[in-house]
C-alpha cells in the first residue's frame, strides 16, 4: 500500500507543479468542442441531439492526446527503470499511476463538461446522467490507455500508433456512455447503461494492471 | 506441447500437413465452388442472394478462428518464450486482417440488396470492425520497433488485450436484437435446410484448409528469411575477420 500512496502522491506532485499539461487537456476538450456548433450549424435542438455523444468523443480525444503522459516521461529518463526494479507489485503502481492520471485528467474533463454541455443546448434531464456517466468511463479510459500507452513507449511513431491501438477499444465506454445520456433524454432510467459502464471498469481494473505492468516489463528489458 | 518449440520438429510436421491441406483445399473448393455458386438452390426468401452467404460466413468464421490462433500463440510466446508460436500468430494476422476485410466486404453486398442498406451500427457489424482495427493495431505495434523482439512482444499484449472482444462478436447477435441474423450453427440443430448446408460447410472446410496450407507457407519462407539473415551476418562476420586490423 506504501508504494500505491508514494507514487500516488509524486505523480500527483509533479502534475501540480506542471499543472500546465492537465490545463492544455481540459483546453483541448473546450476547444474540440465549441468546433461542433459552426461545423453542424447552430440549432439548438439540432445541438441538443448530439451534445451526449460530441461530449464524449471530444473527451476520449482529449484523454488519448494525455495518454503518453502516464509513461513516456518515466520511459525517458529512466526513473520507469526503478520503479520496475524497485520490488513493488508493478500492477500497484500501474494503478497508482493510472488513479493520478485519471485525478488530473479525468477528473478535470469531467468538471468542465456540464459548462460546454451548456454550450451545446443539451436539456436539463441529461447533465446528471452525463457527469455520471463520464465519473463512471472515464477511469476506465485511464485504464485501458494505460495499457497502449505502455505498449508504444520506444515506438517510432507513438502517438498515431497509440490512437489504432486504443481507440477501437474504447468504442464500448462510448456507446454505453452516450446511450446513458440519450435514454435520460427521451424519458428512460440510464441505470442500466450507468451499470455496464460500472462493470466495464470493474473488468478494465481487474485486467488492465497486469497487462500494462506486462507491457512495462518489456519495454524496459 | 513443448516438442512443437523446436523449429525443425515444428516445421517436419507442417511440411507433412501441407500437401494435404492445400489439396484439401483444393477438391474442397473445386467440390464447393459449384455447388455454392451454380447448384444449389436459391434461398426461398433470399433467393440468388444467398450465395454470398457461402464466402461471408466462412470468411467470418477464419476471422474468429485466426484472432484465437493469434491469441493462443501470443499467450504461449509471452509464457513460454517458444519463437514458433510467435511466428504462428505473426504469419496468421495478416490473413486473419483479409478475411476481416473480407467478411465485412462481403457483408455489405449482402446487405444492399436484404436491409437496403450498406451498412447499419448494429452490435455484430460494429464488433467486427473493432476486430478488424485490433488486427491493423497488431500489424502496426509489430512493426512499429526498431527491436523487432520488442515489437513481437508488444503486439503478443495487444492481441491478449483484444482477445475480449471475440466473447462479443460471438454473443453480439443474441445480446442486441438487431439487424444481423444469430448463428445458423448450433449445437442443437440447425436452422438452415440442408441444401445449403452442404455447400456452406464444404466452402468452411475450404478456406480452413487454404488457411492451413497458406500459414505453412508463410512460416516456411519466415525460416528461410531468418536463415539467410543469419548466413548473411555471418558472412559479414568472417568478411571482417579475414581482413587485416589496420
Amino acid at each position: 500500500m506504501s508504494a500505491f500512496s508514494t507514487v500516488l502522491a509524486r505523480d500527483l506532485r509533479l502534475a501540480l507543479r506542471q499543472s500546465a499539461d492537465s490545463l492544455t487537456v481540459v483546453a483541448f476538450f473546450a476547444i474540440a468542442t465549441v468546433l461542433f456548433p459552426f461545423g453542424v450549424g447552430p440549432e439548438t435542438n439540432v445541438l441538443a441531439r448530439i451534445a451526449g455523444g460530441v461530449l464524449w468523443v471530444t473527451a476520449l480525444l482529449a484523454a488519448l492526446l494525455s495518454l503518453d503522459r502516464i509513461f513516456a516521461v518515466d520511459f525517458e529518463d529512466g526513473t520507469l527503470d526503478q520503479l520496475v526494479l524497485a520490488g513493488a507489485p508493478l500492477p500497484v503502481v500501474v494503478v497508482a499511476k493510472v488513479c493520478a492520471h485519471w485525478l488530473t485528467t479525468g477528473v478535470p474533463l469531467i468538471l468542465v463538461s456540464p459548462l460546454l454541455a451548456v454550450t451545446l443546448h443539451l436539456p436539463a434531464a441529461g447533465y446528471g446522467p452525463l457527469v455520471l456517466a463520464l465519473l463512471l468511463g472515464t477511469p476506465t479510459v485511464s485504464l485501458v490507455g494505460a495499457v497502449g500507452a505502455a505498449l508504444v513507449l520506444g515506438t517510432r511513431r507513438g502517438g498515431v500508433l497509440l490512437s489504432l491501438l486504443v481507440l477501437p477499444l474504447y468504442i464500448p465506454i462510448l456507446i454505453f456512455g452516450t446511450a446513458a445520456v440519450e435514454a435520460a433524454l427521451t424519458g428512460l432510467p440510464s441505470t442500466p447503461m450507468l451499470s455496464v459502464l460500472a462493470g466495464f471498469m470493474v473488468l478494465a481494473l481487474t485486467f488492465s494492471p497486469w497487462a500494462t505492468a506486462a507491457a512495462l516489463r518489456q519495454a524496459v528489458e | 506441447m513443448h516438442r512443437f518449440a523446436n523449429p525443425t520438429q515444428f516445421m517436419r510436421i507442417a511440411d507433412a500437413v501441407y500437401p494435404w491441406a492445400a489439396g484439401l483445399s483444393l477438391i474442397l473448393f473445386l467440390a464447393g465452388l459449384p455447388i455454392a455458386l451454380v447448384t444449389s438452390p436459391p434461398d426461398y426468401q433470399q433467393g440468388e442472394t444467398v450465395r454470398i452467404m457461402y464466402v461471408h460466413v466462412s470468411s467470418a468464421w477464419l476471422m474468429m478462428m485466426v484472432y484465437g490462433i493469434v491469441a493462443a500463440n501470443s499467450a504461449a510466446f509471452l509464457v513460454w518464450r517458444h519463437p514458433m508460436a510467435n511466428l504462428v500468430a505473426k504469419a496468421s494476422a495478416p490473413m486473419g486482417a483479409v478475411f476481416t476485410a473480407l467478411a465485412l466486404i462481403t457483408g455489405m453486398l449482402w446487405g444492399q440488396p436484404m436491409w437496403g442498406t450498406f451498412w447499419v451500427w448494429d452490435g455484430r457489424l460494429t464488433s467486427t470492425l473493432i476486430l478488424f482495427f485490433l488486427y491493423l493495431g497488431y500489424l502496426a505495434l509489430g512493426d512499429a520497433f526498431e527491436d523487432s523482439e520488442r515489437g513481437d512482444k508488444a503486439a503478443a499484449i495487444l492481441a491478449l488485450v483484444g482477445s475480449v472482444n471475440l466473447p462479443i462478436i460471438h454473443f453480439s447477435v443474441e445480446w442486441w436484437n438487431t439487424l444481423h441474423q444469430p448463428s445458423i450453427i448450433k449445437m442443437d440443430g440447425m436452422t438452415v435446410d440442408k441444401s445449403l448446408l452442404l455447400p456452406l460447410f464444404l466452402m468452411m472446410g475450404a478456406f480452413t484448409s487454404y488457411y492451413v496450407a497458406v500459414l505453412v507457407l508463410r512460416l516456411r519462407s519466415e525460416l528461410l528469411a531468418a536463415k539467410i539473415r543469419n548466413a548473411r551476418m555471418s558472412q559479414v562476420a568472417v568478411n571482417q575477420a579475414a581482413q587485416p586490423a589496420e
